[in-house]
């Protein structure tokens, strides 16, 4: 059994099918990548899969249980978490405190009125964790919309951790970045494999292509290929398309 | 709003500054031709603006209908107080408790919206409220209101203290105004005080991250009507009465603009001083001219055009300013050492 399976799930908005009959299945402890043309439904897909939005067919399972339809929240709390294109941060945080709040060990309290949260060293220390494990040491005590655009990519990757999930969904986690952005950004990914399950939807192929263990390709809001990397290289469509030009 | 890192003192300067200035008011405030009941008005309104902002600045949803509970607060007090049973402690109690069901209630309504659907709706509830206290005539006494509430006395057990004369009802408010005052500076540093900080930055990540986030809202609102109810309650002893002007949606738009002018956006105290600038505006511009609030109002709209965090911004700019202009003239003076 695979940690995280959705099966069949379709998603219409009005007319517009953007998902249609969508399987997938990532296996504990891999990297699974997810690629496919500008409006192929991979974003849809991610909001499908975290509760953003409720399939109007299909099912979701976690860890062997049914969460189809639970909301974001209830998701997050069994330990799925998620990044997102459009950066989502809290931007008057600094960025300790925009971990921090992320937390299980804060989210855990968070009804309580009375204690000190500044006072809390081991919320502290393990925020402070977090930002060391995206590079963002030395850069506690700043606001978050003070950061710089590759800072700001690693802090949105820092609050998904900070949840301490199973399962981390990165969604086009290099979204704007320039090569060296993205180089930095590929060996923080890298350095996160094999600690978590972790699923990206990814424009760079030749970031995918280096780092993903499974692959699966989204066109037309349909999977119409997967495989590891180098059976995607063999692929036709993948061939075909400019999208396995560069791999 | 930014929060110093680290730990919070748990007496802060300004607290403390805000008590002292309180408390000493009975030793000065006759001599400088104000009287004492203009102190005890501040406070409350102080009370009421530091719930208020909880909700607006902390949690980023705007009421525009605050008043209601301002004067939800005053009625139940007076209603408790002549209907049921005349005792200092369960109609003070009572009062908060049957202001924050209330509030809770309406926060049903409304906590699944933001922005301007949140301060429509506040804003209609408000009415609502408004119009019930007018005509609601066996229960509220309609436009008269509620007359001859009393200043019941601080029963203890072992003594009791009289808050007949407004020096007492004076001291009594401000024990009370300053364990309230102290448990919003903690609420502020805790961990839900986080949460609603973080919800109003983005609810969309608070959600994303495990928090439920409308009932964070539904909370923080509920809280924030609670702390209204407990000024309303003060003020009807304050007065005397509860009538329906108290939760006009005037009152729901001067909580507003203690909290903006006073610099509530950017800052925990800024209600404070929000608060006492407005009530002495009101006395001070308003023994020369009828029109005082015309002159508060441009004032307030100078206020949003140049200074919209209000007076607590300004300071900090100040400060910021002197800080700055203090680092550079220490590096100053080091470089022309280094020179020498």
């Amino acid at each position: 059994m695979k940690l995280f399976e959705a099966t069949g799930l379709s998603k219409r908005f009005g007319a517009q099918v953007v998902l249609q009959d969508i399987t997938l299945a990532f296996a504990e402890g891999q990297l699974s990548g997810i690629m496919g043309p500008n409006g192929a439904g991979k974003t849809t897909c991610f909001n499908v899969l975290t509760g953003r939005y409720k399939p109007d067919r299909g099912s979701v399972r976690f860890a062997g249980e049914d969460i189809t339809g639970l909301s974001p929240r209830e998701i997050a709390c069994k330990g799925v978490s998620r990044s997102f294109q459009i950066m989502n941060l809290f931007d008057d945080y600094t960025a300790l405190d925009n971990v921090m709040v992320a937390t299980p060990h804060v989210r855990k309290q968070g009804f309580n009125a009375w204690r000190d949260l500044g006072a809390d060293s081991k919320a502290r220390q393990l925020a402070a964790s977090v930002l060391e494990r995206v590079g963002l040491q030395g850069k506690e005590n700043v606001q978050a919309n003070s950061l710089s655009y590759g800072e700001r990519r690693a802090l949105e990757i820092g609050v998904a951790l900070a949840a301490e999930p199973r399962i981390l969904f990165l969604d086009e986690p290099t979204a704007g970045l320039g090569a060296e952005g993205t180089a930095r950004l590929a060996a923080l990914v890298k350095a996160l494999k094999r600690q978590l399950t972790i699923v990206i939807i990814e424009h760079d192929m030749n970031f995918l292509f280096s780092l993903a263990d499974q692959i699966s390709v989204i066109h037309w809001g349909q999977v119409i290929a997967q495989g590891t990397p180098n059976e995607l290289r063999q692929n036709e469509w993948v061939r075909r398309s400019n999208l396995g030009a560069l791999a | 709003m930014q929060l110093s890192p680290g730990r919070a003192p748990l007496f802060p300067l300004p607290m403390v500054l805000t008590l002292v200035f309180l408390l000493s008011t009975p030793l000065w405030v006759t001599r400088v031709g104000l009287y004492q009941y203009l102190a005890l008005e501040i406070m409350i309104w102080m009370l009421f603006a530091l719930g208020y902002n909880l909700l607006l600045a902390f949690t980023g949803l705007p009421s525009f209908g605050h008043g209601a509970f301002f004067g939800a607060g005053a009625y139940a007090f007076g209603l408790l107080q002549l209907r049921v049973w005349p005792n200092l402690w369960f109609d003070l109690f009572g009062a908060v408790l049957v202001t924050a069901a209330l509030g809770a209630l309406v926060a049903l309504f409304i906590s699944h919206r933001r922005g301007i659907y949140y301060a429509l709706l506040t804003i209609a509830f408000g009415q609502v409220f408004w119009f019930v206290a007018n005509k609601w005539h066996t229960v509220t006494g309609g436009e008269d209101g509620l007359l001859n509430i009393k200043r019941l006395p601080a029963d203890f057990g072992f003594f009791s203290f009289s808050l007949v004369s407004n020096d007492g009802l004076f001291y009594f408010c401000t024990i009370v105004f300053a364990l309230v005052l102290i448990g919003l500076w903690r609420l502020i540093h805790s961990p839900l005080g986080r949460i609603f900080s973080a919800i109003k930055q983005n609810e969309t990540r608070a959600a994303f991250v495990g928090y439920n986030v409308w009932l964070y809202k539904w909370l923080v609102f509920t809280i924030s009507t609670a702390i209204a109810g407990l000024a309303g309650a003060m003020f009807a002893m304050a007065q005397q009465s509860a009538y329906p002007n108290v939760m006009s949606l005037h009152n729901s738009g001067f909580v507003v603009m203690m909290v903006l002018i006073g610099g509530g956006m950017v800052s925990f105290w800024g209600p404070l001083i929000g608060a006492t600038f407005f009530i002495l505006a009101r006395d001070l511009l308003g023994a020369y001219t009828e029109t005082w609030l015309l002159w508060y109002g441009l004032i307030f709209m100078a206020m949003v055009l140049f200074k919209p965090e209000g007076v607590a911004g300004a300071w900090q700019d100040w400060r910021a300013k002197v800080q700055r202009s203090k680092l550079t003239s220490a590096s100053a003076a080091a470089s022309a050492r280094g020179a020498a």
